[in-house]
């Protein structure tokens, strides 16, 4: 695992959030949002590695971790693709181009792409789970020959909620082969219906010494994780990103405490093969 | 070209039956094919055949009144399609539609029963790997009646 990187741009520290204005708004489904944001009171953007996350400050609402979805290779612009699914996440979502959010961080541990040069990438996601994986997207087709083959497995719940879908296309020319799979949909979907690991058990890739990443609902984390164990993955090359109620993100607070691990600090990107007793917890 | 019992030593349920066995069960099979869009049975129909998808998809679709039709799974090469053959009142519960031109192993369920009935052997053989893949799918439905993707799935 690659060591947590605390913020080196943060005017005031990592506890204090800086003035960043929004500079685009793109709605993706029903719920979900894409904020693209800028900082409002310098040049520059926000240098981060794939799999890091900022907490967002809605002034007068509060602040939530939102995971970074933008291309690493650009980090002048930063991108956070946003669920309302709360009061804070609803209030980010309903920020207009112009006005003004506060941003702490990049926080937290990244997806180890680099170490993985040379092998098979599997990209597993589900839902907004996309959002999080998508840097690692931008940042293995802007090196497309550095790996061996590439493939996203991407599972949502019906076709009008899958993220992204107007990228795929180009993500597929630039040779990332991605597979879609939904719960339920209409009749007359072309795609395929049923679950994440259905398509695991199918992929074409090289599983000794391939290297996974997984973000999504932790019951899918753990059902795909398995079948690319199954599959004959090492456990300890199955990345994933676990979501917990992060407050602080610098490891003080310990809200988001799992067993040992504080997932704002040590995380949020954890070996498989680290996180699995934690999966099996009742408690937790 | 390839003979069928040739075809079904490469399908995944049938991996590891011996050449007499797939000698049996291919003399109750044909190959068909679909066009897209082709319904392979529809919801009531009598179900007496069942399917080896070899090149395809296949969506199995569930009308509801006054609702869209929905697709609750697709199947897709190497797939078995339909065990309502296995068991009385032989009725198809959804409607099969080929989602794309499809060729497919067809096999008469009567035909079948009555060697698995005269060949104890080869019956279990055939109800264990049938378990396996109603299992699997069993499983996969359950997952989905979490709806992990509702609210509550990571930011």
């Amino acid at each position: 695992m690659e060591s947590a990187l605390l913020p080196e741009v943060g005017q005031g520290g990592p506890m204090v959030p800086e003035r960043f204005r929004v500079s685009g708004r793109r709605q993706e489904t029903a719920d979900t949002w894409t904020l693209e944001l800028e900082p409002a009171d310098r040049d520059g953007g926000l240098p981060f590695h794939p799999g890091q996350f900022t907490m967002l400050y809605a002034f007068g609402a509060g602040e939530v971790p939102i995971s970074i979805s933008g291309d690493p290779a650009a980090p002048g612009r930063l991108v956070h693709t946003v669920r309302a699914v709360g009061a804070v996440s609803a209030a980010v979502c309903r920020t207009e181009p112009g006005q003004i959010l506060g941003v702490r961080g990049p926080f937290g541990s990244h997806w180890p792409v680099a170490g993985a040069a040379g092998r098979d990438i599997v990209i597993v996601a589900g839902g907004i789970g996309l959002a999080p994986l998508r840097p690692v997207v931008h940042e293995v087709l802007n090196a497309r020959e550095r790996f061996g083959r590439a493939l996203l497995l991407y599972g949502g719940r019906e076709p009008e909620q899958l993220l992204y879908e107007a990228e795929f296309a180009g993500w597929r020319e630039r040779g990332l082969d991605v597979s879609v799979i939904v719960d339920i949909a209409a009749a007359g979907w072309h795609g395929r219906v049923g679950v994440v690991p259905t398509l695991i058990e199918r992929a074409s890739f090289d599983a000794d010494g391939a290297f996974a990443f997984l973000c999504g609902p932790e019951a899918m984390i753990r059902f795909s994780a398995e079948s690319l164990i199954d599959r004959g993955v090492a456990p300890g090359r199955v990345h994933v990103s676990m979501e917990r109620n992060m407050k602080c993100a610098v490891g003080h607070c310990g809200h988001c405490q799992l067993g040992p691990e504080f997932v704002c600090r040590d995380g949020p990107v954890f070996t498989f093969e680290r996180m699995r007793s934690a999966f099996a917890l009742r408690e937790v | 070209m390839k003979t069928i019992d040739a075809l079904l030593a490469e399908v995944p349920t049938f991996r590891g039956l011996s050449p007499p066995q797939l000698q049996l069960i291919a003399g109750c099979a044909t190959n068909v094919r679909a066009k897209a869009g082709e319904h392979l049975f529809k919801e009531g129909e009598g179900a007496d055949v069942f399917y080896v998808i070899r090149h395809g998809a296949v969506a199995l679709e569930l009308h509801i009144p006054a609702r869209d039709a929905v697709t609750l799974d697709t199947l897709h090469d190497g797939d078995l399609l339909g065990w309502s053959w296995l068991f009385p009142p032989y009725r198809w519960e959804f409607d099969g539609r080929a989602q794309a031109d499809t060729a497919l192993i067809r096999f008469d369920g009567a035909c079948l029963r009555g060697k698995c009935d005269s060949d104890h052997e080869l019956g279990y053989e055939l109800m264990t790997r049938f378990a396996q893949v109603i299992i699997a799918r069993l499983q996969a439905t359950r997952l989905r009646l979490l709806d992990v993707y509702g609210v509550g799935a990571p930011a």
